[in-house]
C-alpha cells in the first residue's frame, strides 16, 4: 500500500480551479518530484496536504487514515511536515532551539515542571539539547546551534528548515523549493543531503523544484502541473521526455 | 417622540466621532500607525477658538480659521518630528509609543498654560433650534451644523479622493509605499497631506464637540480619541465610509443606552458591542480581509 | 567531594548564559531590598520615597507580566490594567470580608493572592479567546475596550452585609435596602474602603520575585520556545504540530494572573480602593506598555528596570510641578526616537563607543610611538 495516496484533490478560489483532479501516490522510501510552472498550482497542492487549505473535493490518505481537512496541527501529528517556499524559520530563536520546536510533540513535560525546575523538565531538556544536536549534526550545521537563526546565512537557513521539518518526526517530507536560490555547488550538495536524508530517516520525500539537474538527478517518479491540472505523471526519464512537458516549459 | 430625540442626539455625538474618526482611518491608511496624539489635537483646536473668541473676543469665524490653520500645521509638524524618523523602524511599537508621548506633550503643555480647572466654552454655532411634529420634537442650531458639516465634509472627502490628484496618490500609498515612489509620487508630501487634512478635521470635530459639552479641560479630547478610534476600528480601519458608519452607530447607541439602559454602563455597552462586532467579523464592518499568502 | 559537585556546577554556570542572566536578574531585585532595607535602619529614606516602594514591586510586576503577552507571545494588548483591577476588587473584597473570619494577615494573605491571581487569570483566558482570531491593532482595541468595560462594570457594583446577609445591586447603594446594622462592602464608584494593609516592601520584592521566576522559567522551557515560536512565524509554528490556541491562552491566562497578583498587592497597600480612569483605565495600561517597550520588547529584566526607573523619577520630580509631565514626554519621544529610528540606529553603529575609545587608543598609540622615536 502506498503511504500517501491521493484522489480527485481540487479546490478553487472565487471561482478560479486552482487545482483540479490532482490525485498522486507515493510508495514508501520514495523520492518523488512535483515539477510545473510557476503558477501551476505545486504550492497549493502542498498548502492542501498540509492542511492550511480545505479542498473541496478529493480524498488524502497517509499510511491508510483519512486526513482530508484536518487541520494543519494535525497533519502534522499525524506525519506530514514541510518546509516552506519563503523561508519561514522562527527568527529570533537559536538555531537550536528551532530544532527544539520541532521536536516539541516528541517529549515533553508539564508546564508547571518547567516552572517549578522539577526534575522532568532537566531530563527532558537534556535529551531535547542532544537530539536537536543530532539532527543539526546531519546537515553540518551543529556549530552554529547558538547562532539566531535569522543571522545564518541563505543556503543554512533552508538546512535547518529541513531539520525542524524533520524533528517532528514525519512520515513524509515536503520540500517546497529547496534549492531555491543555491549556486550548483551548493545545489549539488543538497542532493547529497536530501539522498542522504532518506536513507538515513527512512524517509519519504516529495519536493517541488524547478531545478531540473536536482529533479533529473535525485526524483524517481515525477508529476508534472500545469494550470492546476496534471499533465504526466510517471518514471523521471520517461516524463522528461515527453513532448508535452517539453512544450509546457519552452512554450509553442 | 422622546426616542427620535435621544436617537437625533445620537446622530449629533456619532457624527463628532465620525469627523474624528476620519483622521484616525486616514493617517492609519497611509502610515500603518495609531496616531495617540490624534485625540490631542481636538483639545488643542477647542482652545485656539476659546482663546481668540472668549479670552481676545474676537469673532468666531476668526476662531474657526485660526483653529484650522494652525491645527493643520500642528499635525504636520507632529509628523515630521515625532513620525518620520521612526518610519522603516523594526518594531511598529516603536511608533506607537511616541505617539502616546506627543499625546502626554499636548495635554500637559495645555495644562500648563491654560490650568486645571476646565473653561467654559461658548458655542460658535449662533443659529436658534427648530420645533418639528407640532413642537414635540426640538432641534437645537447646533445638532443641525454639526450633523450637515459631517455629511458635507465626507462628501468632500469621498470626492477628494476619488477625484483628485493628490486623493489618488493618497490611496497608491496606502497601498504600497515603495511602488508609490517609484510611479512618481511624492511620499513624504502624500503622507503630510494625510495628517494635515486629519488634523483639520479634529479641529472642527474639537469646535463642534465643546459647542456641546461645553467643559474644556486638557483631558477633554482623550475620551473622544478613544471612541473614535474605536468608531474606526468598528466600521473598519482604512476604510473612509467605515469610519463614518462606525462613527454614527457609536454615537447613536451609545446615547440610547445611557437613555434607556445605564448611564454607568453606557461604555460599556459601546465596548461590548465593539467586541461582538468584531468577533463576527474580525476587520470591522467594511474593512477589508488580507489573508497571509504561504 | 562537595567542593567538586560546586565546582561542576560553576562550570555549567558559565556556559550557560541564560541561567546566569537570570541569577543576575534576581540578584539584583535581592539586592535592591538589602540595601533599601538597610538605609530604612539607618533612618536614610524618606517617608516620601517609603511611600514609592509597594507602587514600585507593583508596577515592576505589571511590566514583567505584560512583557510575556507583548514581547514573548508579541501581541499588544492595551488592557492589562483591567487584569489588575479584577485582582484587587476581588482580593480585597475577599479580606474585607474575612478580616473578622481569619484575622490572622498571613493565612488570610496568601487567600487573597490566590483568589486575585485566579480571578484575574480567568478573565485573561476570556479576553484570550477574542485573541485567536483578531490581530495587531484589532486586537489592541479589544483588549483596550475589555479593560474599559471591567471597570466600568466595577464601578457600578454595589455590595452590602446585614444581618440578612450580602446584599447586591448595580443601581445604587441606596437600592440594597439594608437593615440598620448593614456594612458596604462595595460601594459603587466610592469603590471599597478599609482594606487591611496586608502589603508591606517585603511581600512586595517577595512577589516580585516569584513573578520573575514564573516568568523567566516559562521563557526558557518549552512552552517559551513555543510561545516564542508562535511569535515568530504562525504558520511555520502550526506546520510543526505547535497548538496555538492552546499557547496564546496560557500566555494571556499567566500574564493576566501575574497583573492580579499587582492588583492584589496594591488593594492591600492602601486604604480604599477605587477604579478611576487613572488607577485601572487604559491610561495605566499605556503607561505600563511604555515601560515594557523601554525597557526592551522581549526583555524582562529590562522591563523590570524601566518599570522602577520611569515610575520614581516623575514622583521624584514633583518639586517641578507640571512641567515634570511635560518633561516626561519629551524623553520618551527622544527616547523612542533614539533607540528606534533607522537612521539613529545607523548613526550609533558608527559612532559606538567601542569604536571611539578603539580610536582614541590607536591615536595614543601612534603619539606615544613618536615620542619614543
Amino acid at each position: 500500500m502506498a503511504l500517501l495516496e491521493v484522489n480527485n484533490l481540487g479546490i478553487s478560489f472565487g471561482g478560479l480551479r486552482a487545482v483540479d483532479d490532482f490525485s498522486i501516490s507515493i510508495e514508501k522510501g520514495q523520492l518523488y518530484g512535483l515539477i510545473g510552472p510557476n503558477g501551476a498550482g505545486k504550492t497549493t497542492v502542498f498548502n492542501l496536504l498540509t492542511g492550511v487549505y480545505k479542498p473541496n473535493l478529493g480524498i488524502i490518505k497517509l499510511d491508510g487514515a483519512d486526513i482530508t481537512g484536518k487541520k494543519t496541527i494535525d497533519v502534522n501529528r499525524a506525519g506530514i511536515a514541510r518546509t516552506f517556499q519563503n523561508i519561514r524559520l522562527f527568527g529570533k530563536l537559536s538555531v537550536v532551539d528551532n530544532v527544539k520546536v520541532g521536536l516539541h510533540n516528541q517529549m515533553g513535560y508539564s508546564v508547571l515542571a518547567s516552572i517549578l525546575r522539577l526534575p522532568s523538565f532537566k531530563k527532558v531538556e537534556a535529551q531535547l539539547q542532544e537530539k536537536a544536536l543530532e539532527i543539526l549534526k546531519v546537515f553540518d550545521l551543529d556549530k552554529e546551534a547558538d547562532v539566531l537563526a535569522s543571522n545564518l546565512p541563505y543556503g543554512k537557513q533552508r538546512k535547518l528548515e529541513i531539520c525542524r521539518a524533520l524533528a517532528t518526526n514525519p512520515k513524509l517530507l515536503l520540500l517546497d523549493e529547496p534549492a531555491a536560490g543555491m549556486n550548483p555547488m551548493e545545489t549539488l550538495e543538497l542532493m547529497e543531503t536530501i539522498r542522504f536524508v532518506r536513507d538515513h530517516f527512512d524517509m519519504t520525500i516529495l519536493l517541488i523544484e524547478h531545478d531540473m539537474k536536482l529533479v533529473s538527478g535525485i526524483c524517481e517518479e515525477l508529476t508534472v502541473l500545469n494550470f492546476g491540472r496534471i499533465l504526466c505523471q510517471g518514471k523521471t526519464s520517461d516524463v522528461l521526455n515527453n513532448p508535452e512537458v517539453i512544450k509546457a516549459y519552452l512554450g509553442e | 417622540m422622546e426616542f427620535i430625540e435621544f436617537l437625533i442626539n445620537g446622530i449629533r455625538l456619532g457624527s463628532v466621532y465620525a469627523l474624528i474618526a476620519l483622521g484616525y482611518t486616514m493617517v492609519y491608511g497611509i502610515a500603518k500607525m495609531l496616531n495617540f496624539a490624534h485625540g490631542d489635537v481636538i483639545m488643542v483646536g477647542a482652545f485656539i477658538v476659546y482663546t481668540t473668541c472668549n479670552t481676545l473676543g474676537l469673532s468666531p469665524v476668526v476662531g474657526i480659521i485660526a483653529a484650522v490653520v494652525l491645527c493643520t500645521s500642528l499635525g504636520i509638524l507632529i509628523e515630521k518630528i515625532a513620525y518620520k524618523p521612526l518610519r522603516g523602524a523594526t518594531s511598529n511599537l516603536a511608533v506607537l509609543i511616541t505617539a502616546i508621548g506627543v499625546s502626554y506633550f499636548l495635554q500637559n503643555a495645555a495644562l500648563l498654560i491654560f490650568g486645571a480647572a476646565p473653561k467654559n466654552f461658548t458655542s460658535i454655532v449662533p443659529y436658534e433650534g427648530v420645533k418639528l411634529a407640532g413642537g414635540e420634537i426640538t432641534i437645537d442650531g447646533e445638532t443641525i451644523v454639526i450633523i450637515a458639516v459631517s455629511i458635507v465634509i465626507m462628501i468632500v472627502l469621498s470626492l477628494f479622493i476619488k477625484k483628485t490628484k493628490a486623493g489618488q496618490a493618497m490611496l497608491a500609498v496606502s497601498e504600497d509605499k515603495g511602488a508609490a515612489q517609484l510611479m512618481g509620487i511624492n511620499v513624504n508630501g502624500t503622507i503630510s497631506l494625510t495628517f494635515a487634512i486629519g488634523s483639520a478635521l479634529a479641529a472642527v470635530a474639537g469646535m463642534l464637540f465643546c459647542s456641546v459639552y461645553p467643559g474644556l479641560s486638557s483631558t477633554t479630547g482623550s475620551m473622544p480619541g478613544i471612541k473614535a478610534f474605536t468608531a474606526a476600528v468598528f466600521g473598519g480601519i482604512g476604510s473612509i465610509p467605515g469610519a463614518f458608519i462606525g462613527g454614527i452607530l457609536l454615537g447613536v447607541i451609545e446615547n440610547l443606552s445611557k437613555a434607556y439602559i445605564s448611564t454607568q454602563l453606557s461604555d460599556a455597552i459601546v465596548f461590548s458591542i465593539l467586541i461582538i462586532v468584531l468577533l463576527v467579523k474580525p476587520t470591522g464592518l467594511l474593512g477589508k480581509n488580507i489573508q497571509e499568502k504561504v | 567531594m562537595k567542593v567538586n559537585c560546586l565546582k561542576q556546577k560553576f562550570i555549567n554556570l558559565k556556559a550557560n548564559k541564560p541561567l546566569r542572566n537570570d541569577l543576575t536578574t534576581y540578584g539584583i531585585v535581592i539586592l535592591a531590598y538589602v540595601i533599601i532595607q538597610i538605609l530604612g535602619m539607618a533612618g536614610m529614606i524618606n517617608s516620601q520615597l517609603k511611600g514609592l516602594l509597594v507602587p514600585i514591586c507593583v508596577y515592576a510586576i505589571l511590566a514583567v507580566s505584560l512583557n510575556l503577552t507583548v514581547g514573548i507571545l508579541g501581541e499588544l494588548s492595551l488592557g492589562h490594567a483591567g487584569f489588575m483591577c479584577v485582582g484587587a476588587f476581588t482580593s480585597a473584597f475577599f479580606s474585607k470580608c474575612m478580616v473578622e473570619v481569619i484575622p490572622q494577615a498571613f493565612i488570610r494573605f496568601p487567600l487573597a493572592l490566590l483568589i486575585g491571581a485566579a480571578s484575574a487569570g480567568l478573565f485573561g483566558v476570556l479576553i484570550g479567546i477574542p485573541v485567536l482570531r483578531l490581530k495587531g491593532d484589532y486586537l489592541a482595541i479589544v483588549t483596550l475596550a475589555f479593560g474599559e468595560i471591567i471597570k466600568n462594570i466595577i464601578n457600578t457594583i454595589n455590595i452590602g452585609r446585614d444581618s440578612n446577609g450580602l446584599h447586591f445591586s448595580m443601581k445604587s447603594a441606596m437600592d440594597l435596602g439594608m437593615e440598620k446594622d448593614g456594612v458596604f462592602l462595595i460601594k459603587g464608584a466610592m469603590g471599597i474602603t478599609g482594606t487591611p494593609g496586608d502589603s508591606n516592601f517585603t511581600v512586595g520584592a517577595v512577589l516580585l520575585l516569584i513573578t520573575l521566576f514564573v516568568v523567566l522559567n516559562i521563557v526558557r522551557s518549552r512552552d517559551g520556545r513555543a510561545i516564542m515560536a508562535i511569535r515568530d512565524n504562525v504558520i511555520a509554528a502550526e506546520s510543526v504540530g505547535i497548538n496555538i490556541t492552546k499557547y496564546k491562552l496560557l500566555t494571556f491566562a499567566i500574564s493576566a494572573a501575574l497583573a492580579g497578583v499587582a492588583g492584589v498587592l496594591y488593594a492591600h497597600n492602601l486604604g480604599s480602593l477605587t477604579a478611576t480612569p487613572k488607577t485601572f483605565g487604559y491610561n495605566m495600561s499605556i503607561m505600563i506598555l511604555v515601560y515594557v517597550v523601554l525597557g526592551g520588547i522581549g526583555n524582562i529584566r529590562g522591563s523590570m528596570i524601566a518599570a522602577i526607573i520611569l515610575y520614581v523619577l516623575p514622583e521624584m520630580l514633583r518639586g517641578l510641578q507640571t512641567y515634570r509631565m511635560l518633561i516626561y514626554a519629551v524623553v520618551l519621544i527622544v527616547m523612542m526616537i533614539y533607540n528606534w529610528a533607522p537612521k539613529s540606529i545607523a548613526w550609533r553603529e558608527t559612532h559606538s563607543i567601542k569604536d571611539l575609545l578603539a580610536k582614541a587608543k590607536g591615536a595614543i598609540a601612534s603619539k606615544s610611538k613618536k615620542g619614543g622615536n
